[in-house]
């Protein structure tokens, strides 16, 4: 049906669509959860916070397990890389993780007030922790990690958590805080009322100024002090390559290298921080849900920036820039990427399609009426 | 270089996860599907009543899933960072049933356990259960995914190596998909988790029934538990696993291990129900036997053999030789892909290319293995008899203390007299352990029963993990240690307080601690 080349890019861009739709879909839950001991003056009103997102969150963080399981399936040596090499990191962000389902659960189960406090930090460490995770692995994503491939394939990794923290990859868990306090906080203006509402407009105002001034930071960062790696030797890109035949040079501007190539790409970082404040102006103009909906673009179009400045590169090496894994050389075979891609347009139309009813069926605002009328029922 | 000490630990930590993480699944396929049954008599009959239950129930059922979703992903993460090897090596089959699973089953299950919750009052009757049978079908969808994909791992069909990419790759998606091993395992896999909701839900109507309170709420809920667990039990015992045990050779060291059978004995065998096994002499003292029931279970034939362990090991130290063979010619094929001469000799012995790399525990270039060496992968190239025999009469065991149990509950049930039976009701009540004790020696059996391996025949477990040092692995063992043990405390005081308060808990007003004169809690 599709030739091997093609089907990698295509599968390329299919792991692009599930990260954005991990960010879009659960940044906003990972937003709120952020911002939950501090928007939320009062029990009830943190209940309202938990309630806009309670009967959904949990299908929208299965983007990220989703993504997971796609990324084991058509990119095994990069799920295998990645997870392996940000070990500690990966651990955090699971017992991050861990916190929300139990969290959204057992919170409201008991009346009392230390019993639901804790569990409040909890479910603003089960939103930080992975925000943070996760930017500063996108951050380390773009600078390279230090990992080697060898002849058995089998990969290896020579740096440690504390080496993360690199200042570009910190400005990354900046914009990365940022971009999801934004979308959380466009989230509760659009769905919750009076004075939280408010509060969530403050919250707007401040993170799309924050996200605008660190992403553009970041954008010169990139041109000007930051090393972006090339393929330098001829690759063939539609058949099974010994990975480490290839040769990839590292300095510094060559991320920029896909905006000479396709121009249409600077669309994307344009539109994130023009985005940003139309989601400000529309909220100002009570515009809630359309707000919603561009922070979201916002998000998608930070995440296309960041992948569409990489590719072909998926994680490029720092230490052994040849054994980067690209797009051409780290895929699964041309039979499971097949398979998987009629598996993936056959049910997540229909993954989507369902998720949008169930959001409409669970339309409307949530306040602390509804808290108080529904106290045994509701999270 | 990963070391044994690194091995064992990856190893320890996946069977800890993995055990813990099955505390909790059997229940949400078992209750899932009670759920959707006690709804659909609320919509046939309009009874109030089987509505309580289904929120009752499920308000348990809550609480139980919560802690699933939590322990499911460290699974999912896992293979990637402890089992990086292993990812790698047969990801492109590997993760093809697991993507499928992500996108066909979890966004089932969690998009709608929120409208099950949360959509009583937003849905009408129809659509509302629509949902629960949807959450119902998302489980059991889970189930039979990952299932595909641990029956790959028992019985490797469908796939080739590439000495190129250096990794399994798929030849044939129906292959995996019709497993057999698969087929069973999910049959047996998913009913054991009806039998553990039947008799969640048993158990703790008969703790009702004993205490004399909301006695009509928990008859109906005795009913169905008694109706459905009978079914799920004859099925789990029916289509237990074993008739897999005889397709693959590891699957055939599993039976023979299991039965502690040494010798090949004359068919049809028979099948040992009791005795001490001896790994140093290789015989069972004081073994008490049944003529003909293991060849009737294992083969379903009276004429086919059951291979026995000195059989199996004699094969085992031959495919070994002959892997030696393959490894040589697959790092020539490494250095020139074109070496027509190594290609032409690694097709004739690649088959055995796993049982070459079972040498890597011992020496580090295979080729010049010793034949001390060879004798020492080949004693280990199948699991220890005594855990395998003893594992698996334990859950057997159970097996058949539940069927009792539902089998009378049925019957008396039937004659109308169950909540009469006490000794029937504190049985039932003290047995809510059996069905978690029956699936984790199960498990046990399965995994632990497929060692040298992590894919049988195909590559030996301590090749498969990541390059991390233990260091790592006794933190991370150390965060699963302590996040585990205080949720496991969370969710058993919240599950004992909702279960002792009823469906009171559900402020209806028409329940036992709502009842006027009776607000003692």
């Amino acid at each position: 049906m599709f030739d091997y080349e093609t089907l990698r890019i295509i599968w390329w861009a299919l792991l692009v669509f599930l990260v954005c739709g991990f960010a879009v879909m659960d940044g906003f839950d990972l937003g709120i959860g952020m911002l939950l001991p501090f928007l939320g003056k009062t029990d009830d009103e943190r209940r309202v916070m938990l309630n806009t997102i309670g009967p959904t969150w949990e299908g929208n963080q299965t983007w990220l397990i989703t993504l997971g399981g796609i990324s084991f399936g058509a990119w095994s040596l990069v799920y295998a890389t990645f997870f392996s090499g940000l070990y500690t990191g990966l651990l955090l962000l699971l017992f991050g993780l861990f916190l929300r389902p139990v969290g959204f659960d057992y919170r409201s189960k008991l009346p009392n007030p230390r019993w639901r406090s804790a569990w409040d930090w909890a479910l603003f460490a089960g939103g930080l922790v992975p925000a943070v995770v996760l930017s500063l692995a996108a951050g380390n994503l773009i600078i390279g990690l230090p990992f080697e491939i060898d002849m058995d394939l089998r990969s290896s990794y020579s740096g440690n958590f504390w080496g993360l923290f690199q200042p570009f990859a910190l400005l990354c868990v900046i914009i990365g805080i940022a971009l999801f306090c934004l979308h959380g906080s466009v989230f509760l203006h659009w769905r919750t009322e009076a004075a939280l509402a408010q509060r969530a407009r403050c919250v707007i105002v401040w993170s799309s100024l924050v996200f605008t001034v660190s992403f553009i930071v970041a954008g010169v960062w990139i041109a000007v002090g930051l090393d972006g790696y090339r393929i330098t030797s001829a690759i063939d890109t539609a058949t099974t390559t010994n990975l480490l035949s290839k040769t990839v040079s590292k300095e510094t501007g060559l991320w920029l290298d896909n905006y000479s190539t396709c121009p249409w790409l600077r669309l994307s970082p344009l539109l994130a921080i023009i985005g940003a404040w139309l989601v400000v102006f529309l909220s100002a103009k009570r515009h809630t849900g359309l707000a919603f909906l561009t922070s979201g673009l916002v998000v998608i179009c930070v995440i296309v920036t960041a992948a569409g400045s990489m590719f072909p590169f998926i994680m490029p090496s720092s230490t052994s820039p040849a054994s980067s894994l690209t797009v051409w050389d780290a895929s699964a075979s041309h039979y499971t990427l097949q398979l998987l891609f009629f598996a993936t347009v056959l049910m997540m139309p229909i993954v989507m399609a369902y998720t949008v009813w169930v959001y409409h069926v669970l339309r409307g605002k949530v306040t602390v009426e509804d808290i108080q009328k529904n106290q045994h029922i509701l999270y | 270089m990963i070391t044994h000490e690194v091995v064992e630990l990856s190893r320890l930590q996946f069977a800890l996860t993995a055990l813990y993480h099955f505390l909790f699944v059997p229940l949400t396929l078992g209750l899932s599907f009670l759920l959707a049954i006690m709804e659909s008599v609320y919509v046939m009959s309009d009874r109030p009543i089987y509505k309580d239950m289904t929120k009752f129930w499920g308000k348990l059922f809550g609480i139980n899933f919560a802690m699933g979703v939590t322990t499911g992903i460290t699974l999912e993460f896992q293979f990637g960072t402890n089992w990086a090897y292993y990812s790698h090596y047969v990801g492109d089959i590997f993760g093809l049933p697991l993507a499928i699973e992500g996108m066909m089953a979890f966004f089932l299950e969690s998009t709608f356990v929120g409208l099950f919750f949360f959509g009583w009052e937003r849905l009408n009757k129809l659509q509302h259960l629509m949902v629960t049978w949807l959450l119902a079908l998302g489980t059991s969808l889970s189930a039979l995914w990952i299932l595909i994909a641990n029956g790959w791992m028992q019985h490797p069909v469908g796939a080739e190596f590439n000495y190129e990419t250096m990794r399994m790759e798929l030849t044939s998606f129906a292959d995996l998909f019709f497993n057999p091993i698969a087929q069973v395992k999910f049959v047996h896999t998913v009913a054991a988790g009806y039998v553990t909701g039947s008799m969640f839900v048993l158990g703790i109507s008969a703790y009702y029934l004993l205490k004399n309170r909301d006695v009509a709420f928990a008859r109906r809920s005795f009913r169905i538990a008694a109706g459905f667990g009978l079914a799920s039990v004859l099925s789990v015992i029916v289509l237990g696993d074993e008739s897999g045990y005889t397709l693959g050779e590891v699957q055939k060291a599993k039976l023979a291990t299991i039965e502690a059978e040494w010798e090949t004995e004359e068919s049809p065998a028979s099948f040992t129900l009791f005795g001490f096994p001896d790994e140093e002499t290789m015989t069972t003292h004081y073994a008490v036997k049944f003529p003909w029931v293991l060849g009737l279970i294992a083969t379903r034939s009276i004429d086919e053999k059951v291979g026995g362990i000195k059989a199996i090991l004699e094969n085992n130290r031959e495919r070994i030789k002959s892997g030696i063979i393959a490894y040589e010619n697959l790092q020539k094929l490494r250095q020139d892909k074109n070496d027509s001469q190594a290609k032409s000799v690694f097709e004739a012995h690649k088959d055995n290319l796993g049982y070459g790399l079972l040498l890597k525990q011992y020496t580090d270039k295979v080729v010049d293995a010793t034949p001390v060496q060879i004798e020492e992968a080949t004693r280990h190239s199948i699991p220890k008899v005594a855990p395998m025999f003893w594992t698996f009469r334990g859950m057997v065991a159970c097996g058949f203390m539940m069927l009792f149990i539902f089998a009378a509950s049925f019957y008396y049930n039937a004659k109308r007299t169950a909540h009469k039976q006490r000794w029937l009701l504190r049985l039932a009540f003290y047995a809510i352990p059996l069905p978690w004790i029956a699936s984790e020696l199960g498990w046990v059996v399965a995994e632990y029963g497929r060692q040298p391996w992590t894919i049988a025949g195909i590559l030996p477990t301590h090749l498969s993990t990541s390059s991390v040092d233990a260091g790592q692995l006794y933190l991370s063992l150390a965060g699963f240690f302590v996040f585990y043990t205080v949720l496991l405390v969370i969710e058993l005081f919240l599950m004992i307080k909702y279960v002792r308060l009823g469906p009171s808990s559900l402020h209806s007003g028409r329940y036992h601690f709502e009842q006027e004169g009776l607000n003692h809690v």
